[in-house]
């Protein structure tokens, strides 16, 4: 890698965190509202990219870490009083407990059989929410009052339910997220974890671990897709159990085949492009559902590498 | 109502379970034996049979008992089509792979669900069973309804163990599941035998739907259960094994009927996946199954 692509690189991903920026004075309402919850759930999508565009590992359980963080946090708020940067670590620290369980686990087994372990593990999940209905609110959820949801550091105190706060949180959170995944995509890890997703067994022939990075990179996502949970119940203040459904475990797949796997950039135009088209269907048809059967269906048939995907092939080849 | 009585009500309830879980489950598990690949689709497939079976008695109109036998022919075969149909468009242009055919399949899950939602509505429509007839036992009297599911759960599933070893077309599969390519080098027509096996998995699972709307209801979205409970079933017998599934439909059928009697049956369903991902991790050909090749 030479130096003047170090920097290209650099140079695209800063840019497009300085054009979200722009946008937050630039949107009307309606967008700017749809764009800070698009930014987190592009986080969630960035984590789900990072074990399945990366390591090659598809798991149809990722709604259990993202309501790990979402629950983690939102039973931290509610039950044991906890301020908004406590909940948010606990969030954190639930989703990486989760995921190193459900890794250890779950990578004994690979291909098919790791899918529905995962997605197995994702139902236990959703179904132990709502049997402690007591305090998870089960099916209706749990909603975080305002008074709650100030941030306070140092002397100044921020209102997480303000809009422009709201989008400059969830666009700092997507950021670092971003800039992150840069990092390790980029490191020998990153690198590693493309082998193993290339050919398991000549990686571990190498001499390298892959259960201990394959598990590394389980544990990673999990973490990322725990923050943007807990950032979306500090965001916008609901906890609620669809978070753990199946559908939570099918989207960020949608968002990241959609944009591009493997690709830093992909989770964000993926969801971006499938949250508009399903918004903008579902205003003329109550039937979004058959339009996220379509799509999918007709990207892993035409597009497998989605958007950004197709665009690295064909005319930037130095896309990370 | 005392234990023993109680009991044998539980299990009679649980053998029920079991036929259709037992018919679902083995369409499940032929698509993946023989084609190996997961279709994610099965309980929208199961769905659709119900939903069919109450348009078909409905349209028809005339005695409960013509309705149902015109419903038991017709709407396997419609689902049969439908399920061929999505095999040539979509799953023969993916070539089977699997991790393609199961977003694909999700897909189409989404696609059925939505349709059934858009054309047939919110609503849980009951379908006349075809007789009424109670057996009088000494402590409760039992529907003879629910008796005959188990009997023609047990006769089909029977016909179709004598297709699967007895007949041409089984060895055809059979050889088909053990060495894709040398069975087409052998001059098997592979192609034409996927297409078989995933239309007549979908119409064993649109047969089970028949057999237990009367009891239950159509509704669009019935099929997560019966995908859920066959994933476990398939699972437990060892993927691709017709003995281990029929095992595997009895205890979960009969330990679903028991324990969701006894117990309260999210923690029942609970303690049912959890275990049963537990056996995927700690031996996955399954607890009948032999070693995958």
């Amino acid at each position: 890698m030479t130096e003047a692509s170090t920097a290209r690189i650099y140079g695209l991903h800063i840019a497009v965190v300085a054009v979200l920026f722009a946008l937050n004075f630039l949107l009307p309402d309606y967008h700017h509202g749809l764009f800070a919850r698009i930014l987190v759930l592009a986080t969630f999508a960035m984590g789900y990219n990072l074990l399945f565009g990366y390591a090659g590992l598809l798991s149809l359980g990722h709604a259990m870490f993202f309501a790990a963080g979402l629950y983690g946090s939102g039973l931290a708020i509610t039950n044991l009083g906890f301020g908004v940067v406590a909940a948010f670590i606990a969030g954190l620290g639930c989703g990486a407990l989760l995921s190193l369980i459900v890794g250890l686990l779950a990578l004994r087994t690979s291909g098919v059989a790791f899918m529905i372990v995962t997605m197995m593990f994702a139902q236990a999940v959703l179904l132990t929410i709502v049997y402690f209905n007591q305090w998870t609110g089960g099916d209706q959820g749990l909603v975080l009052q305002q008074a709650s949801r100030i941030l306070t550091v140092g002397g100044a105190s921020f209102d997480l339910t303000a809009p422009a706060v709201r989008y400059l949180a969830a666009l700092a959170l997507f950021a670092i997220v971003l800039f992150l995944t840069l990092a390790i995509v980029r490191s020998r890890f990153g690198r590693v974890l493309v082998a193993i997703r290339e050919n398991e067994e000549r990686t571990r022939m190498l001499g390298y671990d892959t259960f201990a990075n394959k598990l590394a990179a389980v544990v990673l996502s999990g973490v990322f897709c725990a923050a943007a949970g807990a950032a979306y119940a500090l965001l916008f203040g609901y906890v609620g159990s669809n978070f753990a459904s199946v559908q939570y475990s099918i989207l960020p797949l949608l968002w990241v085949l959609a944009g591009g796997a493997a690709t830093t950039l992909g989770p964000v135009i993926g969801t971006l492009f499938i949250y508009y088209v399903t918004d903008i269907a579902s205003s003329y048809t109550s039937a979004w559902l058959l339009i996220v059967g379509v799509a999918l269906i007709l990207l892993v048939l035409f597009a497998p590498k989605g958007i950004l995907g197709a665009v690295r092939k064909r005319w930037i080849g130095w896309l990370p | 109502m005392a234990f023993g009585p109680h009991l044998l009500l539980a299990t009679l309830e649980g053998l029920v379970t079991a036929a259709v879980l037992a018919l679902t489950a083995l369409g499940l598990s032929l698509v993946f034996g023989v084609m190996r690949i997961v279709n994610v689709a099965h309980g929208e497939f199961f769905m659709l049979g119900a939903v069919l079976a109450w348009a078909v008695a409905t349209t028809l109109g005339a005695h409960p008992a013509i309705g149902f036998v015109a419903a038991l022919v017709v709407a396997p075969l419609v689902v049969g089509a439908i399920a061929l149909l999505s095999e040539r468009l979509v799953l023969r242009r993916l070539n089977y792979d699997p991790e393609a055919t199961i977003v694909a399949t999700i897909g189409l899950l989404y696609i059925i669900q939505q349709l059934a939602l858009s054309l047939y509505g919110p609503e849980a429509r009951p379908v006349t069973p075809p007789f009424n007839y109670r057996v009088l036992l000494p402590w409760f009297g039992y529907s003879g309804y629910k008796l005959s599911i188990i009997a023609a759960s047990g006769l089909l599933l029977v016909a179709t163990w004598l297709v699967l070893t007895r007949t041409k077309i089984g060895l055809v599969m059979r050889a088909t599941q053990y060495d894709r390519e040398m069975a087409q080098a052998f001059a098997i027509p592979v192609e034409r035998v996927y297409a078989g096996v995933f239309a007549l998995g979908a119409m064993l699972a649109a047969f089970a739907a028949v057999l237990i709307v009367p009891i239950s209801q159509a509704h669009y979205l019935m099929g997560q259960d019966p995908l859920l409970l066959s994933f476990i079933v398939v699972i437990i017998g060892g993927l691709g094994s017709l003995r281990g599934t029929v095992l595997a439909a009895l205890i979960i059928g009969l330990s679903d009927g028991i324990v969701s009697m006894f117990f309260s049956p999210t923690l029942a369903k609970l303690i049912a996946t959890l275990v049963v991902a537990m056996v995927l991790v700690f031996r996955p050909q399954g607890l009948f199954g032999t070693v995958a090749r």
